[in-house]
């Protein structure tokens, strides 16, 4: 039988954060986008005490906790700001998407999502209606990425089945 | 279910960040991300992150133990050179957190959070101390067990899983929103370290064994 998961709960600061885990591209690599948003709950209040992580498929060059080495890294981790603000500065991902979890006290399991810099052909977002493949859609604003987690609610984020 | 659901109305902070839609199954093809995951470099784990006593200038107050076991996937094959995070309480029930208000001591020499890689058995090894239970304001008079916070990768990233180790015994299971969120009896006793004579040592410290086992990934169930 598998391990039940369990909440991150709200004290996991001295834990799981590290020097540079947003930083998955160093500052000034050559075609670094950031993607930046909030997470929000039922209510559209900004969640303060959440952690995210994003994969892009390809562990690179970059050490994931050390942060040494040349090129880039394809997994980050950031916690939220009090304002729920969190992001990443990374490489482009060879396909459409990046993987992200979202951890948080009273989220008893993380959820699994996906943040698609483009809207593409593909065999997820041809499956939901409009309005929710919209929820996995980045909006491009030069290098920069804005992606918004709702965890419940009106708008919610279509959450995947792992 | 093994998993807890999302919504576990008696643990409160769930009733506004509980995701309200089901989730959705994705088809897992050969270009799936999610069926891959992170690989650490030795390099970039050191020996004392796993000896949660030596941290500091002296040794931290509180029952010394050693926390150990495998990580293994559903078909019990080890897996190797997988990150394992660990963070918890001190000896009396406080976190070294800004937030936590539990008017509990710190302690100068304890900050509470570990991390190793798995050995080609799947093994991973912490020397911590004890930590105590401590109130929570989720309902009147409400207290966490005593837990352990672990982190664990597996090889994909649906494989990956935030879970709390408990200690044989614990009177406070039965009243604790949390542990009671997973609904199965069977699977809540996978949240139980073992006393282990075994990995005791005399004159020295008590041994829990902990296995953690992860979930198999969507490609494999097709």
């Amino acid at each position: 039988m598998i391990t039940p998961s369990q909440t991150v709960g709200p004290f996991f600061a001295h834990g799981l954060p590290y020097a540079g885990d947003w930083e998955m591209a160093p500052e000034g690599h050559p075609g670094a986008i950031t993607i930046t948003g909030r997470v929000l709950d039922g209510a559209g209040e900004p969640v303060p005490d959440a952690l995210l992580e994003l994969w892009l498929g390809e562990t690179g060059t970059r050490g994931v906790l050390t942060r040494e080495g040349e090129g880039a890294c394809g997994f980050g981790r950031c916690a939220t700001a009090p304002d729920g603000t969190y992001r990443f500065r990374t490489a482009r991902p060879a396909g459409p998407y990046g993987s992200l979890l979202v951890f948080a006290r009273g989220v008893l399991r993380a959820v699994l999502t996906r943040v698609y810099l483009e809207d593409v052909p593909d065999p997820l977002l041809d499956g939901l209606e409009p309005e929710r493949r919209a929820t996995l859609l980045a909006r491009r604003d030069g290098d920069v990425y804005r992606f918004d987690v709702r965890l419940q609610g009106e708008g919610e984020t279509v959450f995947l089945d792992y | 279910m093994i998993h807890p659901p999302n919504l576990s109305s008696g643990y409160r902070s769930t009733i506004l960040r509980a995701p309200s839609r089901p989730p959705v199954p994705f088809k897992a093809d050969p270009d799936t991300i999610e069926l891959t995951g992170p690989v650490f470099g030795h390099e970039e784990v050191g020996a004392p992150d796993a000896d949660l006593t030596r941290q500091h200038a002296g040794e931290p107050i509180g029952e010394r133990i050693v926390v150990t076991g495998r990580v293994l996937d559903e078909a019990g094959r080890p897996i190797r050179n997988t990150l394992v995070e660990v963070w918890q309480a001190n000896a009396a029930g406080r976190y070294a957190h800004e937030l936590d208000r539990h008017p509990a001591p710190l302690d100068p020499n304890f900050t509470g959070a570990g991390r190793c890689l798995t050995d080609d058995e799947g093994r991973y090894r912490f020397v911590t101390i004890k930590p105590g239970a401590y109130p929570w304001r989720n309902h009147h008079n409400a207290w966490r067990p005593a837990h352990i916070h672990f982190s664990v990768f597996g090889t994909a990233f649906t494989q990956r899983l935030v879970t709390q180790m408990y200690f044989p015994g614990d009177p406070l299971f039965p009243f604790d929103p949390i542990m009671q969120s997973v609904r199965d009896p069977a699977a809540r006793e996978r949240l139980v370290a073992a006393f282990d004579m075994d990995t005791t040592e005399p004159e020295w410290a008590l041994g829990y064994r902990f296995d953690v086992v992860l979930g198999r990934t969507p490609m494999e169930d097709e």
